[in-house]
Parts: C-alpha cells; structure tokens; sequence
C-alpha cells in the first residue's frame, strides 16, 4: 500500500515540476535574470574592486567570502560524521548484529 | 589492511606517480587565483596522492594520516580559514577584510596573501576529510 501512495507522490512531483520547466528562461538566454542582475556587476567591476584578475576567485573569496567558509565547515562536518559512523565500533561485539559478523 | 593491489609494477610505477601529484597539488593551490583552481580542487588531488599511497602500501604507507589524525588536521584547515577572517576583525575591518590584515605589505599584497590563507585552509580540510573517510572505510579490515 505505502508503496503505491509513493509511486503516486512521484509522479505527481514528476508532473508538477515538468510543468514549471516552460517558466524557466531558456538556457544561456542573455536577458534572463541571472544574465542581468549580478553577471555585470562582477565582470565589469570585480577587477577594480578587488584586485583580483580571475572572476571566480574574485567571487569566491570576496563577494562570497561567507559561502565559502560554510561550504567549507560543511564538507568537514561531513568527513567528522562519516568517520565518527565508521570509525564508532571497532570491536565485532559492539557492532549491530546482521549481516555477515553474527 | 592486508596488501591486495601490491604488485612489483604498481609499487614502482607510484614512486614516480606520487611526487608529480603532489607537485601539481601544490601548483593547483598556489596558482588558483589566476587560473582555473583553488583549495577545493588541490584538496581533492593532494587528498588522492595520500589515499593512492595507502591503497598501495596498505600499513607501510609512509604518507599514512589515520583516523582521529586526519580528522584533527581537518579541522584546523577549517580554523585557518576563520582565523584569517578573525584577524583582520582583530585589526578593526569587517570578517575577511583583506586590506585590513596586520602584516607589513602593500594593500595588493595583503590581498594575495589573505586569499592564500583562504585557500590554503580550505585545500587542507579537503585533503584530511578525503584521507579520514578512506581510512575510516579500509580500517575495518585492519
């Protein structure tokens, strides 16, 4: 049963969200929003403001100084978490029974 | 862990392998302010040459960072990267103001060095977080 209720959610998010595709601008489109607001702010004056000759590290470490540190705390909050999971229970007895260490 | 992939042509084929990828690691990450690159990326490849050393040498890896290590060393990459912000707080600009930082140099200068500090503490939490799940993975057979 709950995996008919699941078939039937994904189709209806499937459809949802093909039928939104046509409100998005087309692809590389020079006069979408993306195109307009912040792309020439940074290529006409990321140089002057920062001095830095690359647009993506003028970006990076500039404009978006704080993304990049939560990017950052992210990618080791994730390594902290996979390695406390794998790392937890060395010893066999302390494992969770199943699989091939009964 | 036991030495599975060890054999006569990869024990001297990643002697010659290991030094390069360090090299253009270091290159990456030096080098990513003017051209495609940066801590992420030298993070990954840096990261690569530790992982490729232990899957080939197994315990007599001499580039072996394991578990709570590496895990340490993570998070003092993450540090850094506060701490260059904290210091130019320190010296009364805003968080990750480069002009600001306190060392005898030009404003041109400051900057290069601000986002060097960025990126060197980004490359290293990389690098450690790759290291501290590969070792966590293989050292169950340990």
């Amino acid at each position: 049963m709950s995996r008919i209720l699941a078939s039937v959610a994904i189709v209806l998010m499937c459809l949802l969200l093909f039928s939104t595709t046509n409100g998005l601008p087309v692809l590389f489109d020079a006069n979408s929003p993306a195109s307009t607001h912040v792309t020439p702010r940074y290529i006409e004056k990321s140089h002057e403001e920062t001095g830095s000759p690359n647009f993506v590290t003028a970006v990076l470490a500039d404009y978006r100084g704080y993304d990049t540190l939560g990017e950052t705390t992210v990618i080791f909050t994730a390594g902290l978490a996979t390695a406390a999971l794998l790392m937890a229970s060395k010893k066999k007895s302390n494992r969770m029974k199943g699989g091939k260490d009964k | 862990m036991k030495k599975v992939y060890g054999s006569i042509i990869l024990d001297t084929a990643f002697r010659y392998l290991i030094p390069f990828i360090l090299l253009y690691g270091v290159y990456v990450l030096l080098h990513g302010e003017y051209s495609p690159g940066g801590g992420f990326q030298a993070g990954a490849i840096l990261g690569i040459a530790f992982v490729l050393d232990g899957l080939v040498q197994g315990k007599k890896a001499i580039l072996r960072i394991t578990g709570e290590t590496a895990v340490i060393i993570a998070g003092i990459g993450t540090f850094l990267y506060c701490f260059v912000g904290i210091l130019s707080m320190l010296s009364g600009g805003n968080f990750l103001e480069y002009s600001l930082l306190p060392i005898p140099m030009n404003d041109v200068e400051k900057h290069v060095w601000g986002i060097l500090g960025i990126e060197t503490g980004v490359c290293i939490c990389v690098m450690f977080t790759i290291i501290a799940i590969f070792y966590a993975l293989v050292g169950k057979e340990e």
